[in-house]
């Protein structure tokens, strides 16, 4: 990373702390789920740009390789885990759908593991916008 | 010479300029309503299929399939001794045929039969009845429709025919149309009825919220069904 | 309610060919972080995994967290050369358990 792109990334995280404490968090669970930190890699993560409702996002997640197991994260939501799943020896195609839930707009993350240790991410910014009116 | 310019006008402004909440929604909730197979509604409808033939008294006892029942739900809001919308219907036939209690409203089955029952009436045009009574309810519904409520002050017809395809803080406002329920709206995690939708708008504003099927309701409802009416349904349907 | 879960296969699979399941369970997946009428903490109430298995073995597991949608859903692709039977199974809070199976026949 540049000097001037560092310098400026730290002021803005120095503003948000609680942005931090998530990211850190975010980190954490991806670390205890692939063993370590991943390398940048390419994952396809289906999902809207633009999000009308965070209750139920519907995903896809698809790896372009075997992999044992494949999870998405999220630094924004009160907690950092949404699924991980798990692929048995015989699988055919190395990814999954869900559906989920999005607290704000921020950049979730796609993670991979594969049977020979290496694990990687990618991740996707995605806009939510919020209800206009409150619910009964 | 006049006379045909403003026949061509006249016949040009007639051109339906009404569209589905469902066209106005991303491709991926699109996709959701249309894909059956990951309809959050799944669950209700299989519910629903199940409740359909439970009991001594089961609907199946009357109805037969539920196939049988296509076209009955473009039909409502309905009049028989009083307003009647298609959940009403519903708990006339468990109280009167079925001899079973009322379900409370939004009552988990009632929805699940409401979504079955109109789900057989998907790709039909809304038709809602006419006659004295309703015509007179869809006029009170048209002028609900069209009156300030609330403390903020603003009518139905402020959103959903001015600003229409504006947007609402960040939500794009619909044209209001009737023609996708009951719906499972996202924002509450579940299927529900147009007199939720009803109801939830009109807190919105911070107007009194009607009781469950009261006549204000019944009446926005004979209203909103002839102001959709010749839409196709396609119920249950998705919305955010 | 007896619905519980519902699952989509296609109607016609064949023998070592990928088909795609859909599943899905009725659960609130309550965060924990949602207030009730009364102004007090709904508590947290989650399906925590799912596994499903072609006889016996494990061939697809989920781990879920709060994030996960209500009615929670899930698709993934399988293959099998031989019939059997498909079983699903979801456990969560509260003891909850259900579990669903399907026959596994080949078009």
């Amino acid at each position: 990373m540049k000097r001037r792109e560092f310098a400026v990334a730290v002021a803005a995280f120095a503003l948000l702390p609680e942005a931090r404490a998530t990211d850190d968090a975010m980190r954490a669970a991806i670390r205890a789920w692939a063993g370590r930190d991943p390398e940048a890699g390419t994952l396809k993560i289906e999902i809207a740009e633009l999000v009308e409702n965070g209750n139920a996002v519907p995903v896809r997640v698809v790896a372009n390789e075997p992999v044992t197991g494949l999870a998405l994260f999220t630094p924004q939501n009160p907690e950092p885990g949404v699924v991980q799943v798990a692929f048995g020896p015989d699988s055919p195609r190395p990814e999954f759908s869900t559906r989920m839930r999005l607290a704000r707009s921020q950049r979730i993350f796609a993670v991979a593991r594969a049977a020979d240790g290496r694990c990687w991410q990618a991740g996707v910014d995605v806009i939510v916008t919020l209800a206009a009116c409150v619910e009964p | 010479m006049r006379a045909w310019l403003l026949l061509v006008v006249a016949l040009v402004a007639h051109a339906d300029e009404r569209r589905s909440g469902r066209d106005t929604m991303s491709p991926a909730l699109r996709t959701l309503q249309a894909d059956d197979a990951q309809h959050p509604a799944q669950l209700a409808l299989a519910l629903g299929r199940e409740l359909w033939r439970e009991g001594a008294r089961s609907c199946a006892s009357c109805h037969g399939e539920p196939e049988k029942l296509r076209g009955a739900a473009t039909r409502y809001p309905a009049w028989d001794h009083g307003l009647v919308d298609l959940p009403g219907r519903i708990q006339r036939c468990r109280v009167r045929h079925q001899g079973q209690l009322a379900w409370p409203p939004e009552a988990e089955p009632l929805l699940a039969l409401t979504a079955l029952v109109a789900q057989q009436s998907r790709g039909l045009p809304l038709t809602p009845p006419r006659g004295p009574e309703l015509d007179a309810a869809a006029k009170r519904g048209r002028s609900l429709y069209m009156t300030r409520t609330g403390a903020l002050n603003l009518s139905c017809a402020q959103c959903h025919d001015e600003r229409a395809s504006l947007r609402l803080g960040g939500s794009l406002i619909p044209q209001g149309h009737v023609d996708d329920y009951p719906v499972y709206r996202l924002e509450w995690q579940a299927l529900g009825s147009l007199q939720r939708r009803l109801r939830g708008c009109l807190n919105g504003v911070r107007a009194r919220v009607p009781e469950w099927d009261s006549a204000e309701l019944l009446e926005l409802e004979t209203y909103l069904a002839r102001r959709s009416a010749g839409m196709a349904m396609q119920p249950p349907g998705v919305r955010p | 309610m007896a619905t519980r879960a519902v699952i989509t296969l296609p109607a016609a699979i064949k023998a070592g060919e990928p088909f795609e399941v859909r599943a899905t369970v009725a659960h609130a997946m309550e965060t924990g972080y949602r207030t009730g009428d009364d102004g007090a903490r709904l508590p947290r109430d989650l399906v925590r995994r799912f596994e499903c298995r072609l006889d016996g073995e494990l061939v697809f597991s989920a781990d879920l967290f709060a994030a996960v949608s209500a009615n929670p859903y899930l698709a993934f692709w399988l293959r099998a050369s031989k019939p059997g039977e498909i079983s699903f199974t979801w456990r969560g809070d509260k003891g909850f358990e259900h579990r669903e199976t399907r026959p596994l026949n080949f078009a």
